[in-house]
């Protein structure tokens, strides 16, 4: 039973990630752009869910190490010339892991909700730094004239060359996380989303723990920063304010919190309802209000979906076959 | 900065930091109480001031006006409307994961913005202060402040005080702070909590929605006030330590005399005060200045 139900995850993300993989022989330039976009924003909620839903630290600053990351691909780039992604890729990983370790080590000392407005505080200072100073540009952001290259192999001026390249990273880090998670490590992680003060009197130093999970977050949401700064080839402080923290917060919600997919999962449900929303041509005028179908759409996934959208098959066994759903960890913040 | 600048700023000071507070106490008494992070707290803010300015023409035209029979029924909607919502949209949420709940608050932010650009627009809106607060008075030789400044703060503090007293005097007081330290323990004494909770939320959303409509004749009435103010105000919640109404108000006129001194001294440095505080505070007690266990 337990193999059966392994093997049908796996089966899903599989395809889901061959689906992405052959979306571009039938796609329209928008439509290529816009999965590029939410890929970039799946890789970013998966390292915020790395956070939540596998350690049960609320972080409500995700932006901050997402923007430190676009930027520092920016800044780092030569005015007239492309730079060199071998360096450049590293070096905006390194950049938001460094203050993630910075941000990690200080507000790890609060716990719950305290913890939640630490890390807000923390993104906000960032955000103020590049939107109130001389040195990100203001608000007006900077722009990205000459996109990286590997030599002459990778031309990432091309969107689907560009697709490829974030589609890559997106497979390498649901493959990364997946094993980080299985680990000895991820199960010192879950341990601590448990019953923390267990783990600390069973022998687990858990701040190292928690540092390492933060620092291993802040970095992969760096990536996400430099594949977005590549993609638009503008950054500005939007990226790092607090309604792109709140936004991933609900994405991974939305999709399910303790599973890696359900971060996918969520990061396209809420582009796509946003999307669909503002489509015009199914709402006409009423499009302008997108935001009130959006609203109900996500109260109702909360009332009929209490394990999010990748709790969707269970609810529908149950309500087929009968029987009760089995018990999932919760979060608790106080 | 001469003497009368000096004052007139303590002034504004001290008036953004009662008006805080009166939104912060709904927030800090939903979540120490019901454990439920509410989003849509800054909704209802917006929804108050909204009323005040919607509110007015209706009011004029059928009790022939009056600043006070606006707020009046704008608080009664209000606390309709607070009940209405701890029953339809968080009654069963209570042993669900809490970030369920933000999820449907965030819901709730989303429909209420567009409710209200729906039935009032988007546009900004001025609403008048009720003429016998109108005036100024002198302040020094050449200064004057504006009388209805002075009666938010009189209000606020008034407010302040009677929750004080429901809080620390009165069976209800006492029915609340047992709810928020030991839920079942309360249950099985014969208190109905359902109750208790669904009037603690309506109160929340009416404190919330009072602080709107009061103050916006001085701040205009505009589309995204509502998420301006409640990232302020869990500041104030988190500094003041959660469920605690002692530490909402000293952290309230922290933060006003922070961020109104903060931008006249600093004005580069204005918007990431706040939030250094915080963090400063947050570091040196990771529980807020008064921790309620």
């Amino acid at each position: 039973m337990m193999d059966k139900f392994f093997s049908g995850k796996l089966l899903f993300v599989g395809l889901l990630f061959a689906g992405l993989a052959l979306y571009p022989l039938v796609a329209s330039s928008y439509g290529l752009d816009l999965v590029s976009k939410i890929m970039i924003y799946a890789i970013l909620a998966m390292s915020l869910e790395l956070l939540v839903g596998s350690t049960g630290l609320v972080c409500f600053g995700q932006a901050a190490f997402f923007g430190i990351g676009a930027y520092i691909a920016v800044m780092l780039s030569p005015e007239s010339e492309s730079g060199h992604l071998l360096w450049l890729l590293p070096a905006a990983i390194l950049a938001a892991a460094v203050y993630a370790l910075f941000v990690g080590a200080l507000s790890l000392r609060t716990k719950g909700v305290y913890f939640i407005m630490v890390t807000l505080a923390f993104a906000q200072m960032a955000y103020y730094v590049v939107h109130d100073t001389k040195l990100g540009g203001g608000t007006d952001g900077i722009y990205l004239y000459f996109k990286p290259t590997l030599g002459s192999i990778l031309d990432l001026n091309h969107p689907q060359v560009l697709y490829f390249f974030t589609w890559v990273f997106l497979v390498w880090t649901f493959i990364f996380l997946a094993i980080l998670l299985g680990s000895h490590f991820g199960r010192v992680l879950a341990g601590i989303r448990i019953n923390e003060q267990r783990m600390r009197a069973s022998g687990f130093s858990t701040y190292p723990y928690k540092l390492a999970a933060f620092v291993t977050s802040g970095g992969i949401a760096g990536l996400a920063g430099f594949l977005f700064a590549v993609k638009d080839g503008f950054v500005n402080p939007e990226m790092m304010s607090w309604h792109l923290s709140g936004a991933l917060l609900i994405m991974i919600i939305l999709g399910g919190l303790g599973h890696l997919r359900g971060a996918i999962i969520g990061a396209f449900a809420f582009v796509f309802l946003q999307e669909f929303f503002k489509s015009s041509d199914i709402f006409g005028a009423f499009a302008k209000h997108w935001q009130l179908g959006l609203g109900f759409t996500i109260i109702a996934c909360v009332a009929v979906l209490p394990k999010g959208l990748v709790g969707l098959p269970e609810v529908l066994r149950k309500r087929l076959y009968g029987g009760r759903p089995s018990s999932d960890a919760q979060i608790v913040l106080k | 900065m001469d003497l009368s600048i000096f004052l007139i700023q303590c002034l504004n000071a001290l008036q953004y930091g009662l008006l805080l507070f009166l939104v912060a106490m709904g927030l800090t008494l939903i979540f120490g109480i019901m454990g439920v992070i509410n989003l849509a707290h800054g909704s209802f803010y917006m929804i108050g001031a909204y009323m005040a300015y919607a509110l007015s023409p209706i009011v004029a035209h059928a009790f022939g006006g009056g600043f006070f029979s606006v707020l009046v029924i704008g608080l009664i909607l209000a606390v309709i409307l607070g009940y209405f919502l701890e029953w339809a949209f968080f009654s069963f949420l209570y042993d669900r994961d809490h970030l369920q709940q933000v999820l449907m608050t965030y819901g709730l932010i989303l429909v209420f913005e567009e409710l209200r650009s729906l039935l009032v627009g988007d546009d900004v809106h001025g609403v008048a202060a009720p003429e016998f607060l109108a005036g100024t008075i002198p302040l020094g030789d050449i200064m004057t402040y504006p009388v209805y400044r002075l009666f938010i703060s009189a209000v606020c503090l008034l407010l302040a005080l009677g929750m004080y007293y429901v809080f620390t005097r009165t069976r209800l007081g006492m029915m609340i702070r047992a709810g928020s330290t030991n839920r079942e323990m309360v249950q099985s004494l014969g208190i109905d909590i359902k109750l208790l909770y669904r009037i603690v939320f309506a109160a929340g959303v009416a404190l919330a929605a009072f602080a709107g409509m009061i103050s916006a004749p001085v701040s205009t009435v505009y589309p995204g006030m509502g998420s301006q103010v409640l990232i302020i105000c869990f500041v104030v919640v988190v500094i003041g330590g959660i469920g605690s109404i002692r530490g909402a108000f000293l952290a309230a006129l922290l933060i006003g005399f922070v961020d109104t001194f903060g931008k006249v001294l600093l004005p580069e440095a204005a918007g990431v005060l706040v939030y250094v505080l915080m963090a400063l505070i947050l570091l040196w007690k990771p529980d807020g200045l008064f921790k309620t266990s």
